[in-house]
């Protein structure tokens, strides 16, 4: 039973990508609520980029763009059972 | 001339025809003060993600026209004197903004709703 803990191989898990930059996406729409719920857990809070892997800029969108939904009541600020 | 987005919640207890009238009224508002409108969609009535002045669902509706800036303040206060408007979002439309619209117009989105296309 060895106490040292062995590495665990992180980066040959899938390899985190930015969807936006691989697909080309230049504009994350507001409006469009099931695209954005890919970027929300369930209980509607934004998903941190180490989850998700997207780029800085491209959060900074998805943020401003989940706002927008919630201000027009397209996604819930807070909820329980969102999926 | 900018390019602007506006969206605006009715309160969903209006009549059909009420409806009508309040569009037209921010339209025909939009087109008085020389603003050129792009596009206008009545998305009906929608289930709203939280109740907005105790209601469940509202009457969503999208304007997409280009203005000068001091408009949109002359609109917004429209908004706020109008009382069968729940709630509106106006946004300042940047290029990639405006290409997409274009191409949802187009009805390239409806088939890719689910993964966002190449833009």
């Amino acid at each position: 039973m060895t106490l040292v803990n062995e590495p665990v191989n992180r980066d040959q898990q899938k390899k985190k990508y930015c969807r936006f930059k691989k697909n080309g996406i230049k504009y994350v729409d507001y409006k469009n609520p099931d695209f954005l719920l890919k970027f929300v857990n369930e209980q509607g809070k934004l998903l941190p980029r180490r989850l998700t892997g997207t780029s800085l800029k491209y959060q900074k969108k998805v943020a401003q763009a989940v706002k927008r939904a919630r201000h027009i009541a397209l996604l819930p600020y807070v909820t329980d059972s969102l999926k | 001339m900018n390019n602007y987005e506006t969206v605006f919640i009715l309160n969903p207890v209006l009549s059909d025809e009420q409806m009508k009238d309040a569009v037209g009224s921010f339209e025909a508002l939009l087109k008085n003060h020389g603003a050129e409108i792009l596009n206008v969609e009545k998305w009906g009535l929608k289930k709203l993600a939280y109740p907005i002045q105790h209601k469940s669902t509202g009457f969503y509706n999208l304007i997409e026209f280009n203005a000068d800036s001091s408009l949109v303040h002359t609109l917004e206060v429209e908004y706020k004197r109008d009382e069968r408007v729940m709630r509106f979002l106006t946004i300042a439309l940047d290029k990639h903004a405006v290409e997409y619209n274009a191409r949802r117009r187009k009805g390239e989105f409806n088939k890719a709703k689910k993964e966002e296309v190449a833009a």
